[in-house]
């Protein structure tokens, strides 16, 4: 039948691998079919990265690959050795919020809040690397990541917001330091 | 959760090793993004028992400069939307990559992936429970090719972006295999068939993709779809233009999108433009010949017929920008973006 | 109850009290829940759309390694289903299957691994019945039944209703405008795929949790189709990843781990994939609609009958009560003299349609604000002008006996055309750009429970203590709205605490008072309600300690800013916590309760239950499209919306449902449908959804998102809690007859059906191009024997809410002439 050859498994042991996670080194034995995104909730029990379809058609389940963001269901387990991996739990810094999730929290940015981690992790990659986007440039940003409740408009503002409070806090930091 | 089945994985650093397990293993094939096999895979439309990752392979990861321009084929579509000399010397090319599915896979998805993305369709598409619900289809599984029951090939719709637009700008592809290495003009990689879509022989990895010099070329790439973003298209024109001083045609290259079963090469075209003038009349007689040349079938978003019939104004509007209009509010319009 | 000035936390922008978690991603979604030594359940689903089960052979999978159980049909009991008319729904398929994707075995395993290959392995032979792909095929093949307790047939319900003579009115109307109308179903697509856990408790109780919109509903499902205590089940809500009525339908997922975890005693999660939610659906429903309404020259309606027919997939669902709601609320809007409706929902073999966001009004509302078009156009009245004109008076008793209490929809209408220019704009801008106008209104609850009971709909419990925490209790669900900020909102406000101060528990049958659940905008008006009245009571026990320690009158105490003091010598004051101190040292152990129950309705017919609502919601939207003539390919850049939500509770978050529902509603009107695909009859029987998954049910992305201008009209109602109405569905309704309309003007084409796509427009402007009509729409409504309908007098016509008549219940004759109806069901 064909369901059966369909299925038929490879018989395998777990594979070992090392990582970065959220900064931290990571040692994980994790069955090899894994993606990064069965990894992530089921090995490493980070359940702050949310799947929607597990086939790259919904964006729910961004991380940052490398600083880049990428898509935890299309990536293999096995090709996170050496790589550094970011993920929600990783975005505030101690007990302080990162901006961005300040903003979004104050302006409704998460309604239902499933979308939310892999939005915030997307931002943050976009302002790391342009920290002064227009709208248009938020738009394409998060034009992979699908979400059903708020309909953008209060996510792009919370991005702005957040590009706001962050040069606020620079120029303190700077005013304290000078 | 959807699950991958299980499978070998290798991850060579180096070309030749991935040649050599490629050769030595049954039912094996190569991995880079991973954004159009995993899913695949996941819905057991593929199900290789072995995968040979090459993204650790450096050398399929460079852009070089000589007599030709060279992209490895392991070249992220973000590296080739963020590379200044393909934005402004290969537009179309830039103008297709930023336009496959979403930032988030252009990150992961490649160029070599992008030009082998196997064919789509509708009713394969789909998980294996809902394939097993038509009895499956032709391309794998099944017998008939539900989108024309009586038809002898499967009809599956080459979805490839990059592909057009580097045909239009007359690329050339390399394959190496353990034994050989070869060169083909990229039109000629593929053929009308939706399961035997790629002319590539077993064993053979795509390594570079060479880009003739551009100097004198103008060239653009227009794609319909529903959403601004995630979506395949479902008509592409891609277009590459030469013109003498006196703006009379010189050499012109149009390419088709997803109208098919390959990228459709628009010969009558080429040789309709011949030592023309983009005037509103030559443009309507090449717009015309295009939508001729396409085939769509039921198989994608959008009907057939409104795919065919609006083809000629998208065409219209690739060469409308080629002549020099402006044509950024209908591209915004179109692409629901600047581009 | 209070004016804006004196409120302190009512109507600011708050951060919602959920929003750290939301952000930081602790959310605690079901499939995010891992409990020691949990075993993982997949189903294994019916591949053919209509059969009998002859056996199922799971010996090979029960061998399988990892395996751990394996459930049929026959190891539950009873049936169930969300309405005690409806009880249709087997948690496992015991002798026949409705639909592709209805689940016949349930595998349990060590890891999803080893249960998806067990599902691999399982044998179904089946004994193929006629597949019933549409309302024609239900009709026309009466005896390829799905269900033995429809009215007739593959009919699952006819209704019919008149209030007052239509026909005479229509006779003397100037006008008579009859429209056939199709809205295609669409699906909610949370992007949270549904999970739930179950668990049995060492002491031989039973929890479940799940992404339910209605843990109470659910509840007794699990009560009913295992033959268990509702008492001894426990069922909390998990926190919804978006819920838009797809999760408000007790499921046989949930049912099945619960009876998995009894017999092995481990926990057992399911989350169902992306394919898998499709098939639970209980989405919009498919309906076919016909408008017969008088006009006189002035505009004003003198009568309408609207008769609809519904798909109604596989399973009853919420679908006698959407089927009333395809026709309940059009009286509500405007002012309609005379009324009268007929409703009809058949059986097919698709995934069930239900409730989604504006449940079942949604489709006439698009009927009825083109029709109104097209009436406009013909009387020479500005859309905005002749809606102005007609739309119902405050405090009024509407034909069918819904009793209405704000209105606050002409004040919309103002706003939106104030904002878009719409003088300047309708009818002059060039060809290619257009502008439309539509209205609506929706429900602020249900005015009556899913089953019948003189309880109340919602319940708050309060507890106090000497640390000046309040922890507030109600079985209210969170799914994403902010119904947890809605809670606090209030009790902050009422006892004139930070909202810091207040901790939620929330959608936990065995913690919380019942809450009917987070469906047809009930939760911030009855949960509200609720809450006001907990927080008074509990204002009543401390006011009295804190007047005894100032030796001051109760009446005169006052609590304000974390203070409670003595109005008339303000230097008396203390901090709500030493207040709370001296209560409960007068009082012992302090808690309150609060609960709501919706006034009783006027209406007293046998089905006036379905339509009052303690107050309605009104919307007016404004939008403006660019038609490309050449490709018809449509393009949103605008869209105006206002909306009467009574008050805003928190502005940010009602700015969220109503952008969202916008959101939702482009996509329904633009792209969104879930179509069906059927092959060639004469090789083979299969009919499944055309295209379950993210990718090609077009759910809009950041790049097709125009920009939206939201205002709120503060009308408030007396029945809603500080005057508040519903912010989250009502907003969605008037997006696809906008669109409509502003196609019309920008190209003058009539697209008559949704979704309104490139396609259908140039097909329209083609054949205008050639003299015919330039309308795609569906042509002829079919010829159905409707049973007699119940009279019920209008109020203004000596009625007294009842029907004057006791109709018999005829048997219905086959339709006929429904062959408009499969080319667009089918095409």
């Amino acid at each position: 039948m064909n369901g059966v050859t369909a299925l038929k498994p490879v018989e395998q042991k777990n594979a070992h691998l090392s990582c970065k996670v959220n900064g931290e080194p990571a040692q994980v034995s994790v069955m090899p079919c894994k993606t990064l995104l069965e990894m992530l909730r089921e090995d490493l029990q980070l359940t702050g990265t949310k799947h929607g379809c597990e086939l790259g058609e919904c964006g729910v389940c961004a991380v940052l690959i490398d600083g880049l963001p990428a898509l935890s269901c299309l990536s293999l387990a096995l090709d996170a050795e050496g790589r550094a991996i970011d993920t929600i739990e990783g975005l505030a810094e101690d007990a302080e919020l990162h901006p961005l999730q300040s903003a979004f929290a104050d302006l409704g940015g998460a309604q239902c809040g499933y979308c939310t981690p892999a939005i915030l992790l997307t931002s943050k990659a976009l302002l790391d690397k342009q920290p002064n986007p227009t709208r248009e440039q938020i738009r394409e940003a998060l034009s992979g990541n699908l979400c059903r409740c708020t309909g953008y408009q209060q996510i792009f503002e919370a991005v702005e917001e957040a590009i706001l409070r962050i040069s606020q806090a620079e120029k303190q930091a700077a005013a304290g330091t000078g | 959760m959807m699950r991958l089945p299980r499978f070998h994985y290798f991850a060579p650093r180096e070309l030749g090793e991935a040649v050599q397990v490629l050769a030595g293993e049954e039912d094996a094939m190569v991995i880079a993004g991973g954004t159009d096999l995993l899913p695949n895979m996941k819905r057991r439309q593929q199900t290789p028992r072995t995968l040979i990752g090459l993204r650790n392979i450096d050398a399929l990861k460079r852009l070089r400069n000589g007599p030709d321009f060279t992209i490895g084929s392991g070249v992220t579509l973000t590296s080739l939307v963020e590379d200044e000399k393909i934005k402004s010397d290969y537009r179309g090319l830039w103008q297709a990559a930023a336009q496959v599915a979403t930032p988030h896979l252009r990150n992961m998805g490649t160029l070599g992936g992008n030009i082998c993305l196997d064919t789509r369709c509708n009713y394969y598409d789909q998980n294996y429970e809902w394939r097993k619900a038509i009895d499956f289809c032709m391309k794998k599984d099944g017998e008939i090719c539900w989108v024309s029951t009586g038809s002898k090939k499967c009809l599956a719709t080459s979805s490839t972006d990059t592909a057009p637009a580097l045909i239009s700008l007359g690329a050339k592809v390399k394959l190496v295999s353990a034994n050989e290495e070869r060169t083909l003009a990229l039109k000629d990689l593929y053929q009308d068939d939706g399961i035997h879509y790629l002319k590539r022989r077993k064993g053979e990895i795509l390594t570079e993709v060479m880009l003739p010099d551009s100097s004198g070329l103008r060239s653009t790439y227009w794609k319909l779809r529903r959403r601004g973003s995630f979506d395949f298209p479902v008509l592409a024109v891609a277009a590459a233009i030469e013109f003498d001083e006196r703006d009379n045609i010189k050499d012109a290259r149009v390419a088709l999108g997803a109208v098919s079963s390959q990228p459709i090469v628009c010969a009558t075209v080429n040789e309709f433009l011949q030592g023309k003038r983009l005037t509103d009349e030559v443009i309507e007689g090449a717009a015309a010949l295009c939508a001729k040349a396409a085939k769509p079938v039921k198989n994608t978003d959008f009907a057939p017929h409104w795919r065919k019939r609006v083809l000629s104004r998208i065409a219209t509007y690739a060469l409308q920008e080629l002549r020099g209009d402006d044509m950024r509010e209908t591209r915004k319009k179109i692409a629901r973006q600047y581009l | 109850m209070s004016n804006a000035e004196t409120l302190s936390v009512v109507g600011k922008p708050r951060t919602r009290v959920d929003g750290a978690d939301k952000v930081i991603g602790r959310t605690q979604f079901a499939d995010d829940i891992i409990l020691p030594r949990m075993l993982h359940c997949k189903l294994f689903r019916s591949h053919v759309p209509h059969a009998h089960i002859k056996s199922i052979d799971v010996s090979e999978a029960e061998r399988h390694p990892g395996v751990k159980l394996i459930l049929t049909g026959k190891d539950f009991s009873n049936e169930y289903g969300i309405l005690p008319v409806s009880q249709d729904e087997q948690p496992l398929c015991k002798d026949k299957v409705r639909f592709v994707g209805d689940p016949v075995a349930a595998v349990i395993a060590r890891d999803e691994f080893a249960a998806e290959e067990a599902l691999a392995r399982i044998e179904v032979e089946y004994e193929p019945i006629d597949t019933i792909a549409d309302p024609i095929d239900g009709l026309n093949n009466p005896a390829a039944r799905l269900h033995d307790y429809s009215e007739e047939g593959n009919i699952h319900k006819r209704l019919s209703y008149e209030f007052g003579d239509v026909e005479e009115s229509l006779a003397n109307s100037d006008h008579v405008f009859e429209d056939i109308f199709f809205f295609e179903g669409n699906t909610h697509l949370p992007m949270e795929q549904h999970a739930a856990v179950g668990l049995l408790e060492a002491d031989g109780r039973i929890t479940l949790w799940s992404s339910t919109q209605c843990p109470h509903y659910v509840q007794r499902a699990i009560a009913k189709a295992l033959d268990v205590p509702a008492s001894q089940i426990r069922v909390i809500a998990s926190p919804n990843g978006g819920g838009f009525g797809g999760k408000s339908d007790p499921f046989n997922h949930e049912i099945v781990v619960v009876k998995a975890a009894m017999m092995l005693g481990r926990p057992v999660k399911i989350c169902l994939n992306r394919e898998e939610v499709f098939y639970c659906h209980r989405g919009r429903h498919p309906v076919l609609m016909k408008f017969r309404t008088g006009v006189n020259n002035d505009g004003a309606l003198t009568g309408m009958h609207l008769q609809t027919v519904l798909d109604g997939g596989a399973y009853g669902s919420y679908g006698v009560a959407s089927a009333f709601y395809t026709a309940v609320l059009q009286p509500v809007t405007y002012h309609l003299p005379r009324y009268a409706f007929d409703a009809c929902r058949v059986f097919t073999n698709k995934p069930p349609c239900g409730p989604k966001r504006g449940h079942g009004t949604v489709q006439p509302r698009f009927g009825q604000e083109v029709q109104l078009d097209k009436i406009a156009e013909k009387l020479k009245i500005d859309p905005a002008a002749l809606r102005l004109n007609i739309v119902e008076k405050p405090n009024a008793l509407t034909a069918n006996y819904l009793k209405i209490g704000s209105i606050g929809l002409a004040e919309c209408i103002r706003k939106v055309t104030g904002r878009s220019g719409w003088k300047n704009k309708y009818g002059n801008l060039p060809e290619g750009k257009g502008i439309g106008i539509a209205c609506s209104s929706y429900l602020t609850g249900a005015g009556n429970s899913i089953y019948w009971n003189a309880m109340p709909h919602s319940g708050v419990q309060l507890k106090l203590d000497r640390s000046g925490k309040v922890t507030v209790f109600c079985g209210a669900t969170e799914i994403g709205q902010g119904s947890d900020d809605m809670l606090v909102v209030i009790i902050a406000e009422v006892l004139g605490i930070d909202p810091l101060a207040i901790r939620c528990v929330t959608g936990d049958t065995d913690l919380t008072p019942v809450d009917l659940g987070s469906y047809s905008s009930r939760v911030t008006l009855m949960m509200g309600n609720a809450a006001i009245q907990a927080a008074e009571r509990a204002r009543e026990l401390i006011a009295p300690a804190v007047a005894k320690k100032f030796d001051a009158e109760v009446g005169s105490i006052a609590f304000a800013n974390g203070q409670v003091f003595n109005v008339s010598n303000p230097g008396q004051s203390l901090s709500f916590q030493k207040a709370v101190v001296c209560a409960e040292e007068m009082h012992g152990t302090l808690g309150t309760t609060g609960s709501y129950r919706p006034p009783d309705p006027p209406g007293k017919y046998k089905g006036g239950g379905v339509g009052p609502s303690p107050a309605y919601s009104y919307t007016a939207a404004v939008i403006e499209v660019e038609v490309d003539g050449s490709t018809g390919w449509l393009t949103v850049p605008k869209v105006y919306i206002a909306h009467d939500l009574g008050r805003a509770m928190n502005p940010v978050l009602a700015r969220g449902q109503v952008e969202g529902s916008v959101y939702m509603g482009l996509g329904e009107a633009l792209m969104e449908e879930s179509a069906f695909r059927r092959l060639p009859a004469r090789l083979s029987n299969a009919l499944v959804h055309r295209e379950p998954s993210m990718l090609e049910y077009k759910s809009p992305t950041s790049h097709d998102m125009p920009e939206v201008i939201t205002d709120f009209i503060e009308c408030p109602d007396s029945n809603g809690p500080f005057g508040a109405k519903e912010a989250g569905q009502g907003p969605l309704l008037p997006i696809m007859p906008a669109v409509a309309n502003a196609v019309y003007d920008a190209v003058g084409v009539r697209i008559d059906e949704v979704p309104i796509t490139a396609e259908k427009i140039l097909r329209a402007l083609e054949d205008k191009a050639k003299g015919k009509p330039g309308r795609v729409g569906p042509t002829s409504f079919p010829a159905i024997e409707w049973p007699e309908p119940f009279r019920v007098p209008p109020p203004w016509e000596g009625g007294d809410g009842d029907a004057i008549n006791k109709p018999q219940r005829k048997r219905a004759a086959k339709m006929h002439e429904m062959d408009q109806f499969r080319k667009v069901v089918s095409s």
